[in-house]
Parts: C-alpha cells; sequence; structure tokens
C-alpha cells in the first residue's frame, strides 16, 4: 500500500500546480495519522484474540472487568489530540487555497475565467480578453487564475483533480475557485456532480502553454475566430454534447447565468425544444452530439482550431 | 399528465423485460401456493393483522432481506457495467444512472433502516421484559407503510420508469425541467408514505423504552442495543420530519410547480441540498447506531465478560447522536459557503471520530481477558472491527475541508461509505439476524457454512471497495456509467467487480442456509441458545410464548440474565400465574396502507381521481380506527399455566 501511494502515479497525489499540492501534502499527513490509528487497532485486536481466544489451558479469564477510568481517558484524550493537530492545517489551508496562489511570474494578477456549465458541455469566458472557448481552456502556465463558476441548469462541479480540489457550479449562484498550473501541459478536466445523461462525458482539457504563447493565442482569437452571437450560443443551452469551440468576444454580453438561472430554459423554448421521457418510443438510445452552427465565413479557420486542440488532447497527461 | 402506452409500461430493455417477467411469475407462484395449500387464512390471521412485535420483526426483516436482493442486483448490474472501459453492458446511460439510483436509494430506505427496525423489533421488547411494544396497532401500521412504500418505490422501473436524479435527488436536476416523467414521482411518494412508518416507529420505541422496563432496570441497566435503539429512535423523531418536509416542499414543485426549489420563479436549489443533509447525515447515524448496539451484545456474550466501559459507551452514542445534527454541510464543502463555515463543519465533523473511537477501544478491552469464542454472529462482529476503523479515519481524512475538495464525488467517498455501511450497518443486520435467529425460528444458523458466508463475503467487500479509494484519487467520479481506455482505470475497477461477485455468492449462501438450516440443524430446545447475558435470552422457551414472559423477571444487573444465572435464580420458576393483557389483531392499518400506495400512485401519474380515492380510503380507515373500542384482550393464568407446563413437558421430552 505504501508503494502504491509512494508511487503517486495517482492523478490527486501527483499535483501540477501550487493549490494541487497543498492539498496533497495535507492528504498525505492525514494518511500517515489514519495508518498509524488503524495499525494500533489490527494489532491490539489481533493480539487480544490470540491470547483470549478459548482453548486448553486457558489463562487470565476475568469475567467481572467493567471498565477502568484510567484507560477510557486516554482513548477519549489521545483521538482529541489526534483531532486537534489535524484540525490545524486543514484550517489553514482552508484560509489558504482562498487566497490568490503564489507564483513566480511578472504578470501576479490573476487571469480571470468564467466557468458555466449547462447539460452536457463547459462554457469558458475570458471577460479582460473578451474571448469565449467551448470544452477545453488554454491558460498561461505559472500564472494564477481566477475560476468564476456558474451553471445555466443543473449544478456541476468543476474538476481538474492535477491542479486542485474541485467547487459547485450553480445556477443563479457564483462561486470562485482559485488555480495554478506549475508546469507546462495537458491536465484532464471534468464535472464531478452527477448531471444525468451525458454526465460521464462532460469533460474538458486544460492547455497550460508558456504565458507568450497563449497572448498569441489570445490575439489569434480575437482576430480571427468568429464573433459569439446570441443565437449562436443559446445553440449551446439544448441538452447533449458539442465538440470543442473557439469565439471572439463572450457571452457575458447578454447573460451572466449567475444573475439569470432561467436563461437557459428559456433559450431552450425559444428553440422550439421540449424534453422527453427518457423511456418514450421516440427518445435517442444515446446524448446527441450537436453541430453548432456558426457564422460561415470564418468556419475554416474555427476547424483548424478543433483540429489543434484535438491533437494536444489525444496524448492526456500521464505519468 | 396522461402518459402514453410506451412511457407507461416501460418496453424495449431487455432486463426490464426480465425483470417484469420475474414479477409476473412470482405473484403468479405465490397465490397459487397460497391457494393450493390453503393458506390464506392463516397468512392474514397470524401474519398481515399481527399485533405481535416478533412477527412484525420478523416480516421487516423478511422484507428487507427481499429488497437487499433487487438492489443487491442493481449493484451486480452496476459492477458489470463499470467492469472495462465503454462497456456495452446496459447499453446507455439512462439505466445505469437509473441502477444507481434505485440502488441508493433501496439499500438506505428499504434495506439498512426496517432490517435494524426488525431486530429493534424482534429483540428489545425481549430484552427490556416487556410484553410487547407500547403501540402494537401503530407497529403494524409501520410495518405497512414501509411495505407499501417500498412496493410503490419498486415499481417504477416496470411503469412509468425508475428514478434517475441518485438518492440524493438533487434539485434542479430532479425538477421537471430536467427529469421529465413520472421517474422522480416515485421517489418522494415511495419515501413519503414509509417515512410514516418510521416516523411513528421511533414514537414508539422511545415510549416503550422509557414506560415498559420490567422492574429494577434503571436506564443505566439497560442493555446496549436497548440504549442504542432509544438514541437512535430520539434521532428519527428529530429528523424525519425534516424529510418528510423536504420530500412535500420538492413534490408540491413536481405536482403543482411550487418553485420552492426550481430555476424558474426564484427557487431555491441550495434549500434542497441543506434539507436533504439535515436530515441525511443523522441517517446515517441512525443505521449505524443500532448496529453499534448489536457488536456490544455480540462481543460481550462470546468474550462472556461485561462490557468494558458501559458508562461511557452510553455517553459515547448520546454524544454522537448530538453531533450527528451539526455536521450536515461536510456533505456540501464545496458550494463554496466559505473558509469559516468549512472550517466549523470540519471540526465538528472530526470531533465524531472522538466518540467513535472510545467505542472502539471499549470493545477491543472487552475481548481483554476474556474467553473467547469465535461463533458465527461472533466472527461478524469481530470483522467489524476492523473493516469499519477503516471506513471511520477515512471519514476524518473527508471531514479535512480542504483535502475533501478532492475526494468529494469520487469513488474515494464511495469507498468510505461502504466502509462504514457494509462492515457497519450491514455486518450488524447480518451479526444480529443470526445471533436472535434461535428466537425467531428456534434453530441455528449452520455454522460451517455460516463461517463461509463470512469469509466469502468480508473478503470480497475488501477486493470490492478497498480499490476504489486509490480509484477516487486518480480522479475517477462516481455515478458515471462508463469511462474511456485512456483514464487508466481499468485493473482496478475490474478487480472491484470481481470482488463484488463474491459478495453477491455469499449472500446467495447465506440465504441459502436458512433454507437449509430451517429443514436440516437441530432444533433449541432452551430459551438460552449462546449462553446469553439478557432478558431476551430468560424466555421460558427458544421461541418465545406470544406473551414474552409469564411473569416479567425482576432486574438486579446491567447483565440481567447472567447474573441470574449466576445466582441460580430461575426467571420462569413461577409460583403463581397471573392474567395477561395482551392486543388484538386488526387488518386496518393494511387496508389503509393499501389506499396509501394507491393515493400515491395516482399522485405519481397526476391521476387525481386516483388521489382523492387513496385520500378518502385513508381517512375512512383512520375514522373506523378512532370510533372503534378496541382495549385488547386478557389471556387468563389458567391458560398461562397451561402454556407454560406445555413448554416444560416439551423439553423434557426432548431432553430425555
Ligand atoms: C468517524 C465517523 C465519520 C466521519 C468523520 C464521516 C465523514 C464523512 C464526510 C466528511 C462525508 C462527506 C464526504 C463528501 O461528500 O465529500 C461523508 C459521507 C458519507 N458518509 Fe460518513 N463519516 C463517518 C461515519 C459514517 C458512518 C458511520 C456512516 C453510515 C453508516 C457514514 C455514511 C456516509 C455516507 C452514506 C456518505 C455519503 C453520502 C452520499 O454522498 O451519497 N459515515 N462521511
Ligand atoms: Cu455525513
Amino acid at each position: 500500500m505504501v508503494m502504491l501511494l509512494g508511487g503517486c502515479n495517482l492523478r490527486v497525489l501527483d499535483p501540477q500546480g501550487t493549490v494541487g499540492e497543498q492539498q496533497r501534502d495535507l492528504i498525505i499527513l492525514s494518511i500517515i495519522f489514519m495508518l498509524i490509528i488503524v495499525l494500533v487497532v489490527f494489532i491490539l485486536l489481533t493480539y487480544f484474540l490470540v491470547k483470549y481466544r478459548e482453548r486448553e489451558g486457558h489463562r487470565g479469564y476475568d469475567p467481572d472487568i467493567d471498565g477502568s477510568v484510567k484507560l477510557e481517558v486516554v482513548w477519549t484524550v489521545v483521538p482529541i489530540i489526534i483531532v486537534t493537530i489535524l484540525s490545524v492545517p486543514t484550517v489553514y489551508t482552508i484560509f489558504n487555497i482562498e487566497e490568490v496562489p503564489e507564483a513566480n511570474t511578472e504578470e501576479e494578477e490573476p487571469l480571470v475565467i468564467h466557468a458555466t456549465s449547462a447539460n452536457w458541455k463547459w462554457i469558458f469566458s475570458y471577460p479582460e480578453e473578451d474571448i469565449e472557448t467551448v470544452n477545453y481552456i488554454n491558460i498561461p502556465a505559472e500564472r494564477p487564475v481566477l475560476f468564476r463558476l456558474t451553471s445555466a441548469d443543473s449544478m456541476a462541479s468543476f474538476w481538474v483533480p492535477q491542479l486542485g480540489g474541485q467547487r459547485y457550479n450553480m445556477a443563479g449562484m457564483q462561486t470562485e475557485l482559485y488555480l495554478q498550473a506549475g508546469e507546462e501541459g495537458t491536465y484532464y478536466g471534468r464535472n464531478a456532480n452527477f448531471t444525468g445523461e451525458g454526465f460521464a462525458e462532460m469533460r474538458f482539457d486544460v492547455n497550460a502553454i508558456d504565458e507568450t504563447e497563449f497572448n498569441e493565442w489570445v490575439t489569434d482569437v480575437q482576430e480571427e475566430a468568429p464573433q459569439l452571437t446570441q443565437e449562436t450560443y443559446d445553440q449551446f443551452m439544448v441538452p447533449g454534447h458539442v465538440e470543442e469551440y473557439t469565439f471572439s468576444g463572450t457571452h457575458l454580453e447578454w447573460v451572466d447565468h449567475a444573475l439569470d438561472p432561467e436563461y437557459a430554459l428559456e433559450a431552450r423554448a425559444r428553440q422550439g425544444y421540449e424534453p422527453i421521457h427518457p423511456h418514450a418510443s421516440e427518445a435517442p438510445d444515446d446524448v446527441p452530439t450537436w453541430d453548432i452552427d456558426v457564422d460561415t465565413d470564418v468556419t475554416e479557420r474555427q476547424e483548424s482550431y478543433i483540429e489543434e486542440n484535438q491533437e494536444s488532447d489525444s496524448h492526456h497527461h500521464h505519468h | 399528465m396522461d402518459p402514453a402506452w410506451d412511457e407507461f409500461i416501460i418496453t424495449g430493455e431487455p432486463f426490464i423485460l426480465a425483470g417484469q417477467i420475474a414479477i409476473l411469475v412470482t405473484t403468479i407462484g405465490i397465490i397459487f401456493i397460497l391457494t393450493y395449500f390453503k393458506k390464506w387464512k392463516w397468512l392474514w390471521n397470524e401474519w398481515i393483522t399481527t399485533p405481535d412485535h416478533r412477527k412484525i420483526g420478523i416480516m421487516y426483516i423478511i422484507a428487507s432481506l427481499l429488497m437487499m436482493i433487487r438492489a443487491g442486483v442493481d449493484a451486480m448490474m452496476m459492477r458489470t457495467q463499470l467492469a472495462a472501459p465503454n462497456m456495452p453492458f446496459l447499453g446507455e446511460a439512462q439505466h445505469y444512472n437509473e441502477i444507481f439510483t434505485t440502488h441508493g436509494t433501496i439499500m438506505i430506505i428499504f434495506v439498512a433502516t426496517p432490517f435494524l427496525i426488525g431486530l429493534m423489533n424482534v429483540a428489545v421488547p425481549l430484552q427490556i421484559g416487556a410484553r410487547d411494544v407500547a403501540f402494537p396497532f401503530v407497529n403494524n401500521l409501520s410495518f405497512w407503510t414501509f411495505f407499501w412504500g417500498a412496493m410503490l418505490f419498486n415499481i417504477s422501473f416496470v411503469i412509468g420508469g425508475a428514478p434517475d436524479a441518485g438518492w440524493s435527488a438533487y434539485m434542479p436536476l430532479a425538477s421537471n425541467d430536467l427529469s421529465m416523467g413520472p421517474g422522480q414521482n416515485f421517489y418522494l411518494l415511495g419515501l413519503q408514505i414509509s417515512g410514516i412508518g418510521t416516523l411513528a416507529t421511533g414514537i414508539n420505541l422511545v415510549t416503550t423504552i422509557i414506560k415498559m422496563r420490567a422492574k429494577g432496570m434503571t436506564l443505566m441497566r439497560m442493555p446496549m442495543f436497548t440504549w442504542t435503539t432509544l438514541i437512535t429512535s430520539l434521532i428519527i423523531i428529530g429528523s424525519f420530519p425534516i424529510l418528510t418536509v423536504a420530500l412535500a416542499m420538492q413534490t408540491f414543485d413536481r405536482l403543482w410547480d411550487a418553485a420552492f426549489f426550481t430555476l424558474q420563479d426564484g427557487g431555491m436549489p441550495m434549500m434542497w441540498v441543506n434539507l436533504f443533509w439535515l436530515w441525511g447525515h443523522p441517517e446515517v447515524y441512525i443505521v449505524i447506531l443500532p448496529a453499534f448496539g448489536i457488536f456490544s451484545e455480540i462481543i460481550t456474550t462470546f468474550a462472556r465478560k461485561r462490557l468494558f466501559g458501559y458508562t461511557s459507551m452510553v455517553f459515547a452514542i448520546a454524544a454522537i447522536s448530538g453531533l450527528s445534527f451539526l455536521v450536515w454541510v461536510h456533505h456540501f464543502f464545496t458550494m463554496g459557503a466559505g473558509p469559516m463555515v468549512n472550517s466549523f463543519f470540519s471540526i465538528s465533523t472530526m470531533a465524531i471520530a472522538v466518540p467513535t473511537g472510545v467505542k472502539i477501544f471499549n470493545w477491543l478491552a472487552t475481548l481483554h481477558r476474556g474467553r473467547i469464542r469465535f461463533n458465527v454472529p461472533m466472527v461478524w462482529a469481530l470483522g467489524f472491527i476492523p473493516n469499519f476503523t477503516i471506513g471511520g479515519v477515512t471519514g476524518v481524512m473527508l471531514a479535512m475541508a480542504a483535502a475533501d475538495y478532492q475526494y468529494h464525488n469520487t469513488y474515494f467517498l464511495v469507498s468510505h461509505f461502504h466502509y462504514v455501511l457494509i462492515a457497519g450497518t450491514i455486518f450488524g443486520c447480518f451479526a444480529g439476524t443470526i445471533y436472535w435467529w434461535p428466537k425467531m425460528f428456534g434453530v441455528k444458523l449452520n455454522e460451517r457454512l455460516g463461517h463461509w458466508v463470512f469469509w466469502l463475503f468480508m473478503i470480497g467487500f475488501n477486493v470490492t471497495f478497498f480499490p476504489q479509494y486509490f480509484l477516487g484519487l486518480d480522479g475517477m467520479p462516481r455515478r458515471i456509467y462508463t469511462y474511456f481506455p485512456e483514464d487508466g482505470w481499468f485493473s482496478l475497477n475490474f478487480l472491484s467487480t470481481v470482488g463484488a461477485y463474491m459478495m453477491g455468492f455469499a449472500f446467495v449462501l447465506l440465504v441459502y442456509n436458512m433454507y437449509y438450516s430451517y429443514r436440516y440443524e437441530k432444533r433449541e430446545t432452551s430459551g438460552d441458545a449462546w449462553g446469553g447475558r439478557t432478558l431476551e435470552w430468560a424466555t421460558s422457551s427458544a421461541i418465545p410464548p406470544h406473551y414474552n414472559f409469564a411473569q416479567i423477571p425482576e432486574v438486579k444487573d446491567q447483565d440481567a440474565f447472567w447474573q441470574m444465572k449466576q445466582e441460580g435464580v430461575d426467571p420462569n420458576g413461577v409460583e403463581e400465574y397471573q392474567d395477561v393483557h395482551m392486543p388484538n389483531h386488526s387488518g386496518n392499518p393494511f387496508v389503509m396502507c393499501v389506499f396509501m400506495f394507491i393515493g400515491g400512485f395516482g399522485l405519481v401519474f397526476h391521476w387525481w381521481t386516483i388521489g382523492i380515492i387513496g385520500a378518502l380510503g385513508i381517512f375512512a380507515c383512520m375514522i373506523q380506527r378512532s370510533f372503534s373500542r378496541d382495549d385488547g384482550h386478557i389471556v387468563s393464568a389458567e391458560e398461562v399455566r397451561k402454556e407454560e407446563a406445555e413448554i416444560r413437558e416439551g423439553q423434557a421430552n426432548e431432553n430425555g
């Protein structure tokens, strides 16, 4: 078991950023304490069972012992001490990961990305850069990122295991999560909270790239990606899967789901979408993957983005 | 709602078709057997209408075992689907989602809870030297609400479609906007109906334990199982009303657009999450505390020693029950309530580990200087200690909020709660059933088969769930119906599935052992099958006479019966028999609950007429009961004397 833990090919125990590292340290610390407790219990149990099992020449039987204040105090106080010891780093870490993660880049200000879940896709808006991506993000390595989370419909949970723990996306609410990638690479991100039929595939890639490369990419997108229109955007509100997309402009111009939890349902109604009884004979077997109708003149550019991104996503980050 | 036929009777799924055929065949089979052997009357008079706590307990246990089979088949199907990446076994996500939802809901609501209530029914009145519970009519009613609630929930998979939003039914996913069809309505009404019974049982047992203890049994002389039953019943009274209200609110949302938790019209989905766990966390203690009690009884009996630290055990369960209402937020640390809130609930949750730890060490100390016998109930109790400890320490890891952001919603969490629920609650149910089996049926379960069941189940359990901690740490979320080869989760999942089949096989063997032992094992001759320490073993015969005790024994010690044996007192050495007052049978609760079922079924499909018929039927039953005089009946001293003499004669024949 120690081998397995030490082996560290488990994503959560192999973090690639300061937030995930703090959580890993806390986890390892707790595992050590817990192993000691488990060991004590296992050893005492085995010892008593061997020694006091009924057998020939049984010794030490005393049916009338009914307690010992001294011992009982010991095993009340020792757990209290352990819990106290564990509380200190727990509370410290809880508060610490609400702060901007430390980073050694010139760019101190965190990059802000709005991550919006909508059954069953991820929509990312970069308000400062005025661009939007779907089902993937590019972030500069090293630089801290502030995710502002919300949902268009059911409650999701934004999670990139190698960068740090998750947080809920809720319609009509905004939650915040700081993450930071220490190394360049592509990380697996996903929705961790059950949202219905398309939940298992509700994933996205996080591409941590060099700062200058990131800036170039942003300029490229601003200049060449299709402009996001409300009509295009509304198509994403219909339940189903989509491929990766890239746009200039963000949907924050006409809706912030943190302030308007009804938007998605209205957008569905506008497009004539009606939910189907899951067992009705006309219900599709699989969750559909929609082709979003993007303004035509720039689609070629768009496709090349998709291709590039698919290339990088075919080799997942594994150690 | 007017469902089309293809939406009403579910078609086109091979597994559901198999289920439909199985239901049909079993129903016809049961009707045939009952008619052929002329057993209808017997069933009605001896069981359906019975006020007898022991028989009601047996019915609870049988129904829970049947539910365990249903939810166990769900589990096998889930594990098969997850055995390898991209498995085509269940076809699509929808089917998997329905299965994990019904698995979780049934295991918690229709297995763990009623199973333990069944054992309480069997043992508690005997342990406190009572003739029955305080409200035998209500007890029968509680059972039938559970049964018909469970039936309403269970038919969903063949009629209308099963719920598919998880056992926690988070809004807005479970709202009409995102969960079409009647599935979720089955969940709401099935749980509502059975919840009535659970709450009534809580009140019933508190009253019984407070008011009906034998002379000399002070609170601090009560057996541990009685103590845990008392505390559990108090938690039920504190928490089930929250569930009732929350379910009603969601029902109003779905049936009448009330918008309590919806996306539109200012609904607050987070409020559902809070209400659910305000009930949900106490509920997990409702299903563990009685198991703690069972293990205390078994460990003292087979180590043949007094319980170590009785007083601190009582304080520990009291502390756990108090804390259990102060930790609900740990189920959604990731909601972002802020670091102060999360710190508070981290610490309150970790605090629960303290009384739990006290209990573990008290059990260990009870073994110290004992003379330990390894009968089957005892091996389950001993297996509980190390396995539950693993579940407990991983609970503490989950309680550390900053770390929980990484475990939440993953297989790490799944593994935690199966380590506590299986190694705690289910081991406890099995141990208790095997321990009190001779009290129920007058025969012990075969010990050799019993040991096989234990080892297969215990090893299978670890093979299933230990790998899941690592899957969770590798980023595998719960509730996904499939994964990809690139994820790298194949080998551990495969192992987990192998373990699940082992557990399934062990369970089948356990059920077989019940049949086998009933046919072939030697009948018990005395009331004291294991060398017991508490009053349930002091009855005059193996299966206690229907009035339990001809004369209520007087209690002078925590281990009342053990002390009598030490001092050579015969609890059944009655000098002068007296009249015994016993409750009457009644068919009213059964009929009332059938109306609950009918009304609930109507509401599920928005068929208001049927709903109203159900409601009227319920009221009619209530009125009938309210205006009929029922003071029970008297079993005369002479009859008691005769019955006791017969028991003694029978024992003399067996022994001679
Ligand atoms: C030492 C005692 C325990 C501690 C500290 C503890 C802690 C926790 C925490 C923090 C969670 C939430 C984790 C998350 O969702 O991320 C959790 C979940 C859970 N625990 Fe425990 N726990 C303990 C004992 C138990 C017991 C005795 C049971 C029941 C027999 C239990 C059953 C559950 C269940 C069913 C869930 C998950 C429910 C769900 O999300 O579906 N736990 N526990
Ligand atoms: Cu909890």
